[in-house]
């Protein structure tokens, strides 16, 4: 009975700002996010569908077809619509599975990141005192210097793989997901329904679990949102630097570094990848501010 | 006066509390990364060799004793002799200081010359063509990858227009692509912040009030709407500059640029845990620094912030 108390209160507090925000640009903004939402769909469908959708085997070198333009019918006399790369591999098809490295590293580092972050962030807003202090100052610490140097340095120790790649780029997020829902725990802490719960012999666990956790979901799934867009940035940029997942596995960051040395005669190679990672970069965080302005306009400006 | 000192002296305590953290986890991760000593001695050196470096580096002493001497030396600025090129590591970082704080400040300078006036004529004239393009590009700029920035500004301006160098650093042409791309995110986020904070405040009554006694739009835009919109626009600018760090790891390595982030990167790869070790102390303490700064800004511009 107690937990439909807190339930409304978010959920209200999102409607009239949607509303008051104009109707034009409310509009424009939920077709961008439509087509956002669309374009993620659609890349998960493809990533899941890879070895039926990709015209060649991603990793299969022909010397024949080095660094092929864009055709429909190269020396081969197959088509390679994106071209091929130096090694005469084909650019469609490798991006087509570079898709599944961004987005299998990109949701798991979510995960990770979004159940430490919550957990660090509701633990500190509802517990307070040193506790507070200590998870926010290692936060602040941890945002305090540039993330990617320490990535590398982990990295270069534990050896790039995709069980370290997935805990390394979601612990680079939990300070955000720790942030933003210690400050609405710490709100929701001092309001009376809790204070009633405890009356009636509620538990802490029973408190957070159906109490805090509900009014803070949608915080989550926004924050969510745009970390992933962030956590397939960050896995592209190391692979970029040559600390992704390595060759020959087909990955964004790692085809623009491959296709650098040959970005005068072969723009097709580092081009083509380095768009879909753009456009999905895009596309999730438009997804986010949406779904920011929906669920939980009070983040607006984090 | 006494509430701004408690209140500076938390701040400070938490941001050496900070930087230490800092440092100690980049001194555990390093010393985890792997032994140095062999990549300083021929692979046929007889163990006596491989003893005496050990020695001069200190590595062959316990990891608690290496860590107290790491933090008593960093106290004092130094951090030891880098492994790669045989000099004090602070001496190798400060060399390598002034070309990433030229790029640094370059595309912050730039980031800021575009970005306001943009946000500034998109609030004014909103929903404008001119607006709705600036935001898109804004939007792009905002969630586009540093080093593909890198990558389409190297393809188009120097590539396939040939007007800029694609690499390294020398005269001013060297410098406008790595400043465009370490800036393109600043840029992005600062023209959007730049413009919503200007429509909030064009709302309100004073602003109203003073188009009413008749001043001209000109001044009631720049001195009565700009003023009052500049906390959050400070706000934004100064955590950029404290990321724009962080992009010149990128930056730098895509254009070859001779900074402290393409430094750090190199020395990660050489196990030169000096100059790492230095490098980040040096980034998490110019980070807290700007922070503090920041903060101290607002009491400036806004007599009504009092520091809790």
């Amino acid at each position: 009975m107690a937990s439909s108390i807190p339930a409304s209160v978010p959920a209200e507090a999102g409607v009239p700002s949607v509303a008051a925000a104009g109707g034009r640009v409310a509009r424009r903004t939920r077709l961008l996010a439509l087509g956002g939402g669309t374009f993620v769909a659609l890349l998960l469908v493809v990533a899941a569908a890879a070895p039926y959708l990709a015209p060649h085997d991603p990793v299969r070198q022909s010397l024949r077809v080095r660094l092929a333009a864009p055709t429909l019918e190269g020396a081969d006399g197959r088509a390679h619509p994106l071209g091929t790369d130096h090694l005469g591999r084909d650019v469609l098809s490798r991006t087509i599975f570079g898709a599944r490295v961004s987005l299998v590293i990109g949701f798991a580092a979510v995960v990770v990141g979004s159940l430490v972050g919550a957990t660090l962030g509701i633990t500190a807003g509802y517990r307070g005192g040193w506790v507070d202090t200590v998870i926010m100052t290692v936060a602040d610490a941890q945002l305090a210097f540039p993330f990617i140097l320490l990535a590398i340095g982990i990295i270069a120790v534990l050896g790039p793989s995709f069980p370290t790649l997935i805990v390394v780029i979601g612990l680079s997020g939990w300070p955000g997901y720790a942030r933003v829902l210690r400050a609405q725990v710490m709100v929701l802490r001092s309001r009376e329904f809790v204070d009633a719960i405890h009356a009636l012999g509620g538990t802490v666990v029973r408190i957070v679990s159906r109490h805090i956790v509900p009014n803070i979901l949608s915080s989550l799934v926004v924050i969510g949102t745009l970390e992933l867009a962030r956590s397939i940035v960050l896995e592209a940029t190391l692979s970029f630097l040559g600390l992704g997942i390595q060759p020959p596995t087909p990955s964004w960051g790692g085809m623009v570094q491959e296709g650098r040395e040959y970005l005068d005669s072969a723009w097709w190679i580092s081009t083509c990848p380095g768009l879909v990672l753009m456009l999905t970069s895009v596309a999730v965080s438009r997804t986010g501010d949406w779904l920011r302005d929906l669920l939980d306009p009070t983040l607006r400006g984090e | 006066m006494r509430a701004v000192a408690a209140f500076l002296a938390t701040r400070l305590a938490r941001a050496l509390v900070a930087v230490w953290l800092v440092s100690t986890v980049v001194f555990v991760v390093m010393r985890l990364s792997g032994d140095p000593v062999p990549l300083l001695l021929p692979p046929d050196a007889p163990r006596s060799e491989y003893a005496r470096v050990a020695k001069e580096l200190g590595t062959d002493k316990p990891l608690p004793v290496q860590y107290g001497v790491f933090l008593g030396n960093a106290l004092r600025g130094d951090f030891g002799r880098s492994i790669h090129f045989r000099e004090p590591a602070s001496h190798v970082v400060v060399g390598y200081l002034p070309a990433t704080a030229e790029l640094g400040l370059t595309a912050f300078a730039l980031a800021l010359i575009v970005a306001v006036p943009i946000g500034l004529v998109s609030a004014v004239r909103r929903n404008s063509l001119l607006d709705q393009v600036a935001m898109a590009v804004a939007l792009v700029g905002q969630s586009a990858p540093t080093f593909f920035v890198g990558i389409l500004l190297i393809l188009l301006l120097s590539l396939k227009a040939g007007w800029l160098p694609t690499s390294g650093r020398g005269d001013w042409t060297n410098l406008v692509l790595p400043a465009l791309t370490l800036g393109a995110f600043s840029m992005a986020s600062i023209a959007r912040l730049t413009r919503s904070a200007l429509l909030e405040v064009l709302r309100a009554d004073y602003v109203r009030t003073a188009r009413a006694k008749g001043l001209r739009e000109r001044v009631v835009v720049i001195k009565h709407a700009l003023r009052n919109a500049a906390i959050p626009i400070v706000t934004i600018t100064g955590l950029q500059f404290g990321t724009l760090l962080g992009g010149a790891v990128v930056t730098e390595t895509v254009f070859a640029w001779p900074g402290i982030g393409r430094l750090a990167i190199q020395s990660i790869y050489n196990r030169d845990y000096p100059v790492v070790q230095c490098v980040v102390f040096l980034s998490a303490l110019l980070f807290i620094v700007i922070n503090l700064t920041v903060e101290l800004i607002y009491g400036v511009l806004d007599p009504r912030i009092r520091p809790r």
